[in-house]
């Protein structure tokens, strides 16, 4: 464990010395995926080639069924890459094993369609989960640490609440501050406001970019949701697991 | 991740007490598995209290004799079926230098006639010289005064009831006689010894009145012969050294091993021990079912919340000792009402049926590591449900 992290470590230290344009957060290259086996497998993703760069924001959209979701658990390590490369945070995950995906983990923030908080937690406690992960800070220091996390999306009065005492858009704002409590490099967030009202979904979203920027962490957003598109710096369509890819921002300016 | 941080989240000293809190997130639930555990504790300590209750009693009397070694038959198997050696083997004993006195004693089962309803029963009687040091406890020496008196006996109080109500009437002041052996006796005091396996009740009297109920008993022959030694000599010597010089017609235990021979008669020759045994250990079968239940279903209800956690990059170790945590509490917090039911039960059963059921630490420590095993053991097998928690099915 005190490896990965010394070679992640040292890895971001050399992109900094050399001061060119740092490495992708995440690179992807001809990654396909099946799901099944003999008759019943079933191609999801073909050849998909996908790069995120830190501080960049990436929008990822296209009709249900069609890999989004397959692609956001491969790129953060909960699924074992079958075909193709996949690099995040300088690690290779074709052919990882089981541990180092768990501790890759611990540098990417998920932020989940069903908010997923820990029912038994209050919120406080919920974001606390998120900085534990943290090595070397005092209890304290933690929970310092999740109180201005959650002051930061703007709950600072509902520290103690239980998860059933918010509402939609609180818990997925508790849920965005536990992903961020870990100090993540890459963000990935499945549709995040699918469950919200366009109000506090358009909330969400603002304050997801605006955090995500400041902690320059590159962010990978799935969803539906149309009215959420121009927060993307880059926009990438995915249909019948390939990507559609579109290379600059014009598109976005048509949709808006 | 530092180590530090790794134990605290192990242990939970230093984070959330995640396992507490899951625990107590349904009340009811932890009520209905504390329940079962305590149940399960209960259970444990009265089979196990009354095994050891019924092996203690077996030796009341024994543990009462002011002696560190004694002389017994060879042919003596138990307390009820003691046979006679000569007494010259005991007076022989007191050649060691090392011998500071001896008592012989007289040990028969005789038949007690009931002085208010006439019924019989058979009585532990027990024969000495009035004068000579028989219990440990000093006050006998007072009262065996009485029974230098021909036909007056000292009658345990804490005898069964079956006996008649000796202790009340003789309280009242009222002369109790009555017969043993066919024979009339006066209680002439009481003393407290209780009830063995072997005996429902017992009474104390003079070697002269023993042999006067007992005609058949030949005068030179004593049941137990009590030696006791000189102070700051070592009795396992001494033993050695009378092993040695008396005849192979006698045997020389240590008080402990005269003890440990009678409980060993009980615990090998009777089914006692394997019931009360088999007896606790369904209790340990019925609380690993429940314990585990209640884990199972707890990580069951709780899958997402794990995988959650395992999909922000917890190690499954550390998830796997959220569940052990659970198991650990579930354990301490269902002995402690175990532990304080069994000691009113052993109360109530104390004043029920007269046997010597007590709390005693082995036994604590025996029901709580068995308490500590059932928890974690279930906690064990519900950790297999763990392995369910797929991350990459949460998204």
């Amino acid at each position: 464990m005190a490896s990965s992290t010394h070679r992640n470590g040292s890895q971001a230290n050399g992109s900094n010395s050399d001061g060119s344009q740092p490495p992708a957060t995440v690179e992807v290259r001809g990654l396909c995926h099946w799901y099944g086996e003999g008759e019943m497998r079933r191609q999801v993703l073909a050849d998909v080639d996908l790069s995120i760069h830190p501080g960049e924001v990436v929008l990822l959209t296209g009709p249900s069924g069609c890999g989004k979701t397959t692609l956001l658990t491969l790129v953060g390590g909960l699924r074992q890459v079958q075909q193709g490369q996949v690099r995040v945070l300088g690690q290779a995950l074709k052919g990882s094993s089981r541990g180092q995906r768990q501790r890759l983990r611990r540098q990417i923030g998920m932020i989940f369609q069903g908010h997923n908080l820990l029912r038994c937690l209050s919120a406080e406690q919920n974001v606390q989960m998120g900085s534990d992960l943290l090595p070397g800070l005092s209890y304290r220091a933690r929970r310092d640490q999740a109180r201005e996390w959650l002051r930061a999306v703007g709950l600072g009065d509902h520290l103690a609440k239980a998860p059933h005492d918010l509402s939609g858009g609180q818990k997925q704002r508790v849920a965005i501050a536990r992903a961020l409590a870990a100090h993540p490099r890459l963000l990935l967030a499945d549709e995040p406001t699918a469950a919200l009202d366009s109000r506090s979904g358009r909330d969400v979203v603002d304050l997801l970019k605006g955090l995500a920027r400041e902690q320059g962490c590159a962010v990978l957003l799935v969803t539906h949701d149309p009215r959420i598109l121009d927060v993307a710096d880059r926009l990438v369509e995915m249909e019948d697991g390939r990507l559609r890819l579109s290379p600059s921002s014009a598109p976005l300016v048509a949709l808006a | 991740m530092s180590g530090r941080g790794c134990w605290g989240r192990l242990w939970g000293a230093r984070a959330i007490p995640l396992a507490w809190l899951l625990l107590t997130r349904q009340p009811v639930r932890l009520a209905v598995a504390l329940a079962g555990i305590s149940f399960a504790g209960i259970l444990m300590f009265m089979q196990l209290g009354f095994r050891d209750g019924l092996f203690d009693a077996s030796v009341t009397i024994h543990k009462e004799f002011d002696a560190d070694l004694v002389l017994i038959s060879p042919r003596t198997i138990s307390s009820v079926s003691m046979s006679g050696f000569p007494r010259r083997r005991l007076v022989q004993s007191l050649a060691d230098s090392e011998v500071a006195g001896i008592t012989p004693v007289n040990w028969n089962l005789m038949i007690w006639r009931n002085p208010e309803n006439r019924s019989t029963r058979s009585i532990l009687a027990i024969g000495f010289e009035p004068n000579d040091p028989l219990f440990l406890d000093p006050e006998l020496k007072i009262k065996a005064q009485a029974l230098t008196q021909q036909g007056r006996v000292l009658f345990d109080e804490q005898s069964r009831e079956e006996f008649g109500p000796v202790g009340e009437w003789f309280r009242e002041g009222r002369t109790v006689e009555t017969e043993v052996d066919g024979k009339r006796v006066r209680v002439a005091g009481l003393v407290g010894l209780g009830p063995s396996f072997g005996a429902d009740g017992n009474l104390i009297t003079s070697r002269e009145t023993f042999l006067r109920l007992r005609p058949g008993t030949p005068p030179g022959s004593i049941e137990v012969g009590l030696i006791r030694v000189t102070p700051g000599a070592d009795p396992v010597a001494v033993q050695a050294r009378l092993q040695a010089l008396l005849p192979q017609d006698v045997s020389v235990l240590t008080k402990s091993e005269f003890e440990e021979a009678e409980k060993d008669y009980w615990r090998s020759s009777t089914a006692i021990g394997f019931i009360f045994t088999l007896g606790a250990g369904m209790g340990f079968v019925v609380g690993c079912v429940i314990v585990y239940q209640i884990l199972y279903s707890d990580v069951s209800d709780h899958l997402p919340e794990y995988a959650t956690l395992m999909a922000m990059g917890y190690p499954l170790r550390s998830l796997l000792g959220v569940v052990a945590r659970e198991g650990l509490l579930l354990a301490m917090l269902g002995y402690l009402p175990a532990y304080g039911v069994g000691q009113g039960l052993y109360a109530l059963v104390r004043a029920a049926t007269k046997l010597p059921v007590e709390m005693n630490t082995t036994r604590a420590v025996v029901v709580f590591s068995l308490i500590l095993v059932m928890c974690m053991g279930s906690a064990t097998m519900a950790m297999r449900r763990l392995a369910d928690a797929d991350p990459a099915e949460i998204f």
